[in-house]
């Protein structure tokens, strides 16, 4: 594959353009088709895409990590039994199993002031990856609240978050969930914060969220200045969601050189 | 009403709509919705029992009450019974054996395309193999105008999609002359902007415009923002020359989309006063799918293909240069496998082309689906030799804002080269000029950049 060397391939003399996109341009080819090079690293990106989506979670590390930070964590199921069937019916992740119900309603609850709720999502290496250093952040941040144990939920949607805040009379619901996986972010984590959360009730316009947490997105500390932005304003306003506007400081993650289109200018 | 006997079963349906929804070959959205056959024998009863159904039935029994849905509205009062007639005797079987027979040549597909109605076109497709679809649709032949002709026999054009997560114009630069390069771009430029707001959609058709006017490009632009957000643009003065818009196939989910019939009436009246277009003025460009009505909780207990069927009623009022349905966007829950999402772009393309659109596919999947390029490239090869009209142009396939993957430039020079498909004439013989392709329409063996485009990548200090 020395692509320099080989005479099937035609490069493209305009590869300096990369600069400005991270869009897959300037291939070259090999005859009209895709050179074996940027064949195969297309194939990378969907692989490490789709392994974020297909492999299970496994919450046993971060079980033991927290029980290290002396926290007490729930592992809870719902009612999307296997992986065919949380991506088929997104409604079944939004509802804990029989089990699962029956296991929390035997616990006693103390009040609670906030609920942590950590779902695997359309990313379990997002999860894997992002939500114990972000959780070490946040934890420190969250010491005035009494916290419901942390729950970590397999094979769960964002709503899922709702049904487990109303079970503890959580006021504040924040979910720790995997994006949907691009090729260019196969580890992307999502938070999303509700204030009074309602089973069935709550809708997308009730919540807020902060998105994009990656290694090459949004920072841990710049989804944590969002967050607490969001759970102070929340307190004073009572609400969340569309009629709570982001104004934190803009963390813009565009570093790309601010050219002009030099196709005319 | 609907009742068959099969295999020492009863079945009776009751209504047209349940049984247009389990006669719908296996996908995830209709059992998400509910509406799905319960097994194979049930589905297969469902089509037996649709291929008795007259075509009249469908102008007799609404899907979606008249009365609530200006959608049924629009299909039944603007049906044109002199196109019907000569079908009007046929049930949907033999519809569909009239349809593969020699009688349907292309003249007579485009005599009755007023005649027919979404449902029954979309209950046809349920009877039909792919082969059936790819058959039918290669007969119909639907051309459209705006700076360029669209359509003609053994043409494949290609919408250029330069999207950057943040709408960098040099972003977006490097992408559009990429894919022009590779000779893309003849069915538009069209860029989905990061944000919906009027700002940023008057720079990028401000930019785009510049960039056709510079390198006289025989092509049309948009910006695929909401048509409320376009409308203040026209407002504005900005240089719009094709009117976008998602559309669904009820009005509920229309609404949930923030539009009616007479606002995007209101949009194409604001875009043919421009008079941008120099060859005609089709100056619609709409994206549709399966599932978005029932993602928008719209789906009124239809099945998701006849509610796509559907939005080419919307979109066939406004005479649009491009009908895209983004068959693989919306994610497994609705088509859950690379054989659903291949089924459902042809059926989407046969259906649109029948009622006389000018129908392409955005032959894409998400991460999340069963599905790779192996899949993509059947679809798009299928989609081809049934005559599509256009498909997405993408560097590397791989969107970098939208997070999906759709067909390439590369996916494109494929495809014509394997079939003899050449661009829209006009996008041709620039290209000849300016030396990207040569007379046989080829890429041209040298590295090189074109004389035309030299200048501006100088500039840069390359």
């Amino acid at each position: 594959m020395s692509e320099h060397n080989d005479p099937a391939v035609i490069s493209n003399s305009w590869a300096s353009l990369k600069q400005f996109t991270p869009a897959r341009i300037a291939l070259g080819r090999a005859g009209i088709s895709l050179p074996t090079r940027a064949s195969l690293d297309f194939q990378l990106a969907h692989a490490l895409a789709r392994d974020a989506v297909n492999i299970p979670i496994d919450f046993s590390d971060l079980d033991l990590s927290l029980s290290l930070m002396g926290l007490q964590s729930l592992t809870l199921n719902t009612q999307a039994e296997n992986q065919q069937l949380y991506l088929q019916r997104p409604d079944l992740g939004r509802v804990l199993s029989d089990a699962t119900l029956a296991c929390l309603q035997q616990t006693t609850t103390k009040p609670t002031d906030a609920v942590i709720v950590v779902a695997d999502g359309l990313s379990s290496k997002a999860i894997q990856q992002h939500a114990l250093p972000f959780l070490r952040l946040l934890l420190p941040q969250l010491n005035d609240y009494r916290l419901a144990p942390l729950c970590l939920v397999k094979h769960g949607r964002v709503a899922i978050g709702d049904a487990i805040a109303e079970h503890y009379a959580a006021r504040l619901c924040i979910v720790l969930i995997g994006e949907r996986p691009g090729l260019s972010s196969p580890d992307s984590m999502g938070i999303y914060f509700t204030y009074q959360a309602k089973a069935k009730l709550s809708t997308d316009a009730d919540r807020n969220c902060i998105s994009n947490i990656h290694n090459n997105g949004l920072s841990y500390e710049q989804a944590l200045k969002k967050l607490m932005f969001l759970i102070k304003e929340a307190e004073k306003l009572q609400l969340s969601g569309v009629n709570l506007k982001d104004e934190s400081t803009d963390t813009t993650t565009d570093n790309s050189p601010k050219y002009v289109n030099f196709l005319v200018d | 009403m609907y009742k068959v006997h099969l295999a020492q079963l009863s079945y009776d349906f009751k209504t047209l709509r349940n049984l247009m929804a389990k006669a719908t070959p296996s996908r995830s959205g209709d059992y998400l919705a509910g509406v799905g056959a319960a097994n194979n024998l049930e589905r297969v009863a469902a089509q037996w029992a649709l291929a008795d159904v007259p075509l009249k039935q469908f102008l007799n029994e609404a899907l979606v009450p008249y009365e609530q849905d200006e959608v049924t509205r629009l299909i039944i009062d603007e049906h044109d019974s002199i196109a019907f007639a000569p079908i009007s005797h046929l049930t949907i079987g033999d519809f569909r054996d009239w349809l593969l027979s020699d009688l349907a040549t292309t003249e007579v597909l485009t005599a009755i395309a007023q005649g027919l109605t979404p449902e029954m076109v979309a209950a046809v497709s349920k009877i039909m193999r792919i082969q059936d679809l790819i058959l039918v649709a290669k007969k119909c032949r639907v051309t459209t105008q705006f700076r360029n002709t669209i359509g003609l026999e053994n043409r494949l054009s290609t919408r250029l999609q330069p999207n950057h997560p943040t709408d960098n114009p040099a972003g977006v630069a490097a992408s559009l002359l990429d894919g022009l390069l590779y000779g893309c771009g003849d069915a538009v430029i069209g860029i989905n902007p990061a944000s919906d707001n009027i700002e940023a959609t008057l720079r990028l058709l401000h930019m785009l415009n510049e960039v056709i006017e510079r390198y006289q490009i025989p092509t049309q632009s948009c910006v695929l923002a909401h048509v409320t957000t376009t409308l203040k643009a026209i407002e504005q003065g900005a240089p719009v020359d094709l009117v976008f818009q998602s559309i669904a196939g009820t009005q509920k989910a229309n609404d949930s989309f923030g539009i009616n019939l007479n606002l995007l009436n209101e949009a194409r009246l604001a875009a043919l006063e421009l008079g941008r277009g120099t060859l005609g003025n089709n100056c619609m460009y709409f994206e549709t799918g399966q599932g978005s009505a029932l993602s928008a909780n719209a789906h009124e207990g239809l099945d998701q293909q006849t509610c796509e069927a559907r939005a080419y009623a919307v979109a066939r009022k406004f005479k649009p240069l491009l009908v895209n349905t983004v068959v693989g966007f919306i994610g497994p829950e609705y088509l859950y496998d690379g054989k659903q999402i291949i089924r459902a772009g042809l059926e989407d393309h046969f259906c649109g082309k029948l009622l006389g659109l000018p129908m392409g596919c955005d032959v894409c999947y998400t991460n999340h689906a069963e599905a790779d390029q192996d899949d993509m490239d059947v679809l798009l090869t299928q989609l081809a030799v049934a005559g599509n009209t256009f498909i997405m142009g993408i560097p590397g396939s791989d969107d970098v804002m939208l997070n999906y993957q759709s067909t390439s430039f590369h996916d494109a020079l494929y495809v014509r080269q394997v079939l003899g498909l050449r661009p829209a004439p006009e996008f041709e013989h620039w290209l000849q000029q300016q030396g990207i392709f040569n007379a046989d329409n080829q890429l041209l063996q040298k590295s090189e950049v074109p004389a035309l485009f030299k200048a501006s990548l100088q500039k840069l200090g390359r």
